[in-house]
């Protein structure tokens, strides 16, 4: 380990835009400064702006339910309402509050071991495989499980077969049902497949018996009890719900697909990461993610992952911050000549699916899309 | 005869479910029906919203009045709450973890209070006697800074040192209170019990029995209760106050002046841990001795950059091990534990684990804490001292 030491890039440190291993470790030092010093900052305002954002949810939430009962005028409303609400629960509220952002108020209704979400994926499961296998691993291509959800070809290093003719359609499913999917996510079918995994037995056994739970309790409240609760307004309730609950899954879909997927973003191969200091994961979260900017609406609406980068380097950290942060990210990301990867929703879209469809067919390590490693993003940052 | 001292099944602390006050609109906010509409948050996440007393499952109180007790440095006060109808009672000695939001801190901090009333029916007000220790930002936050009509968080009553005598003995025979200092609070909720329960002679509430209460408080000026007491002293109830300022000691020939027999008399302690040592010893191996405490067991932090120096109880495995500075998580692997974990560099809170007491350090931020009942993630925390760990 001793030529680590040495101020000259080595191989492993051109993959990591010619930053040099003190340098890398002074980029870590640096981020944990700022950490350190937002974490001190951390109070009233915090757990102010939380309790603010879930009034806000609840409030929406009640009025959509009770819009149902005025029938035809009332239906549109009802249903924005509910899909107002039922983004602001799973992104703003539900994903932050399980990332433990919360957990130092001490407050049992925002601690991340107690909250469920409204949405299918039962918490407990989505915390293993997102706060640890997706946030621990990110974008490393066969451990990610995050990378194409195990559906899709979303990587050029995933190897093509006919089946990804598919990627557009998959992709359009996934989107629609993007809750049942996000649940469904957890059994890690890949590895059913692959025959390492049973799917419904073994270590899923208790997976899937939390999410059929789960799923039977969404169910059983969004398209039987309210539906029923507004008598001869039945269908219409339950067509509302439905519609509340796909809004919802389309939205949270196409924010999720903008953090790691458009053209710039970088992927790591499991050996690349073996051994990884400190500040080579900050850089590996870094390098992974991609921004969008937006105006202060984007932000709470995306739970603020419209400031994916910032998350990445700080998932534990309320959310609110990371606009915040990200001033100091992104000068920090100019100072080591570093991409700072980030675009308007429609141009990060556009990117996302251009890659979808791309990527349906053989190869794709073309310009556009990202090669191995960092080193394919340097062509707007290349290291002095 | 006390109606009290009976079958503690019989007591509401475990009642019917669902059979709560409010009658058929707690009935209905109990419901399937209605827990399954409000999945997954709870229907009390929705009644809040609208009244923090309106509640369905949780508790919580609203402060009534608050009466100073005593003043000085570590003054007392008793706050009186008016629960919601959720609360189910507590028996006389029991405790209640009570929930705060300090302004200004912005966290929710949890601590156990003794109830100091009588013992109290389902949704009744109920009284707090607290002392303001300088090192409890609770109790110093209760004491001074709270206000009448501000809400707090509760849990129902809980704790098993409560007036109810060994199976061996009548419900007439001899009962003895030692407290010291706050510890009184317990005995005076059991004494005002057995004065409110038990019968009237004369017009003068008797506690129906003989009782022996003996109190030991740093001065007269930090005796809490000391009016209360000097007309339970005065009056004809059956019940002997003792109380000793100062430099008085605990001493056995005392007690055995006082209660010849008090080896086989129920015996309720609850004072600071000189105290309980002292009658520890004097009871022997009596099995009518029982003890409640406070403070768990004080640990010490080592000074930053001075070695680290304590043991590590990982309380669940029973299992204890000398702090080497390496985090709580390998230390846990090292006795052939195996706690949960992941990403096992502080960012998953897969391995989130209670630190019942002790002090640790953060890793990465160098923070120190000796909080009790803190949650930690014990893959980034080590011990800075002796701590207990939920593990």
């Amino acid at each position: 380990m001793t030529e680590l030491m040495e101020p000259v890039a080595t191989t492993t440190d051109e993959k990591y835009h010619g930053l040099t291993h003190a340098e890398i470790d002074q980029l870590g030092a640096e981020l944990d400064a700022l950490r350190l010093r937002i974490i001190a900052d951390l109070g009233e305002v915090d757990a102010e702006y939380l309790r603010k954002v879930v009034k806000a949810q609840r409030s929406f939430e009640i009025a959509g339910r009770a819009l149902f009962y005025l029938p035809v005028i009332g239906w549109v409303p009802a249903v924005a309402a509910l899909s107002v609400s039922k983004i602001l629960d799973n992104m703003e509220i539900g994903h932050n509050v399980m990332h433990g952002q919360y957990d130092w108020m001490g407050d049992p209704s925002f601690n991340s071991r107690m909250f469920d979400w409204d949405t299918m994926a039962p918490a407990e499961n989505w915390k293993y495989g997102h706060n640890y296998m997706h946030h621990t691993y990110t974008n490393v291509v066969g451990k990610d499980r995050d990378v194409g959800y195990g559906i899709l070809r979303m990587d050029p290093e995933q190897k093509w077969n006919p089946y990804y003719l598919g990627n557009p359609l998959w992709a359009f499913l996934l989107m629609t049902f993007f809750e049942w999917g996000v649940a469904l996510h957890d059994l890690e079918t890949e590895e059913v497949f692959a025959g390492r995994r049973k799917m419904f037995g073994g270590e899923n056994a208790p997976i899937w018996r939390r999410i059929r739970k789960k799923m039977g309790k969404q169910v059983l409240k969004d398209y039987v009890l309210f539906p029923a609760l507004t008598g001869p307004l039945f269908l219409s309730t339950l067509a509302g719900n439905a519609v509340a609950n796909l809004v919802r899954n389309v939205w949270t879909f196409n924010i999720i697909f903008c953090g790691h997927f458009p053209a710039g973003v970088a992927s790591f191969s499991v050996e690349e990461t073996e051994n990884e200091t400190r500040g080579q994961w900050y850089l590996r979260q870094m390098l992974g993610s991609a921004n969008i900017t937006g105006g202060k609406l984007m932000h709470v609406m995306s739970g603020n992952l419209s400031h994916q980068i910032e998350h990445h380097l700080f998932p534990d950290i309320p959310a609110r911050r990371y606009p915040e942060m990200a001033v100091e990210v992104q000068e920090i990301c100019e100072r080591y000549g570093l991409p700072y990867n980030k675009g308007p929703l429609h141009k990060q879209l556009f990117s996302v699916f251009s890659k979808i469809v791309r990527l349906s067919f053989p190869g794709g390590a073309q310009k556009e899309a990202p090669v191995r490693g960092p080193q394919a993003v340097t062509d707007d940052s290349l290291a002095a | 005869m006390t109606a009290l001292i009976s079958d503690p099944a019989a007591l509401p602390t475990r009642p019917a479910k669902a059979r709560a006050g409010g009658g058929p609109l707690g009935l209905l906010l109990r419901s399937k029906l209605v827990t399954a509409l409000a999945s997954p948050h709870g229907v009390d996440s929705y009644l809040e919203r609208f009244n923090p007393m309106w509640a369905a499952h949780e508790v919580r109180a609203r402060i009534v009045s608050i009466h100073r007790e005593t003043d000085g440095s570590a003054p007392v006060a008793t706050l009186t709450l008016q629960p919601t109808s959720t609360w189910r009672g507590h028996r006389a000695g029991q405790h209640v973890l009570v929930g705060v939001e300090i302004p200004g801190i912005a966290k929710r901090f949890t601590r156990a209070f003794s109830i100091s009333s009588a013992a109290s029916g389902r949704g009744e007000q109920f009284t707090l006697t607290i002392r303001a220790h300088d090192e409890g930002q609770v109790s110093s936050y209760l004491v001074r800074e709270a206000q009448a009509g501000q809400v707090l968080h509760l849990s129902q009553a809980q704790g098993e040192f409560t007036l109810v005598e060994s199976p061996a003995t009548p419900t007439i025979s001899r009962l003895v209170f030692i407290t010291g200092g706050s510890g009184i609070t317990p005995a005076m909720s059991m004494v005002r019990t057995l004065l409110r329960d038990g019968y009237q002679r004369n017009g003068v509430a008797h506690a129906g029995r003989k009782v022996t209460f003996l109190h030991f408080a740093r001065s007269p000026e930090d005796q809490i209760f000391a009016e209360e007491l000097a007309e339970i002293a005065a009056a004809d109830n059956g019940v002997d106050v003792h109380l000793r300022h100062g430099d008085q000691v605990f001493s056995e020939f005392e007690l055995r002046r006082l209660v010849p027999d008090y080896k086989d008399t129920d015996t309720w302690l609850c004072g600071p841990p000189g105290l309980v040592e002292l009658v520890k010893a004097a009871y022997g191996d009596s099995d009518r001795l029982r003890m409640e405490f406070f403070k768990p067991a004080v640990a010490r932090a080592a000074q930053p950059g001075e070695e680290i120096e304590g043991d590590i109880s990982f309380t669940r495995s029973g299992k204890t091990v000398a702090a080497s500075g390496a985090s709580l998580l390998e230390q846990a692997e090292e006795l052939g534990l195996k706690p949960e974990f992941g990403c096992r560099m502080g960012i998953c809170f897969s391995c989130t684990r209670t630190k019942t007491a002790g002090t640790v350090r953060n890793i990465l931020t160098g923070e120190e804490s000796a909080l009790p009942d803190e949650e930690v993630r014990i893959c980034v925390t080590a011990a800075a001292g002796d701590c207990h760990i939920d593990l």
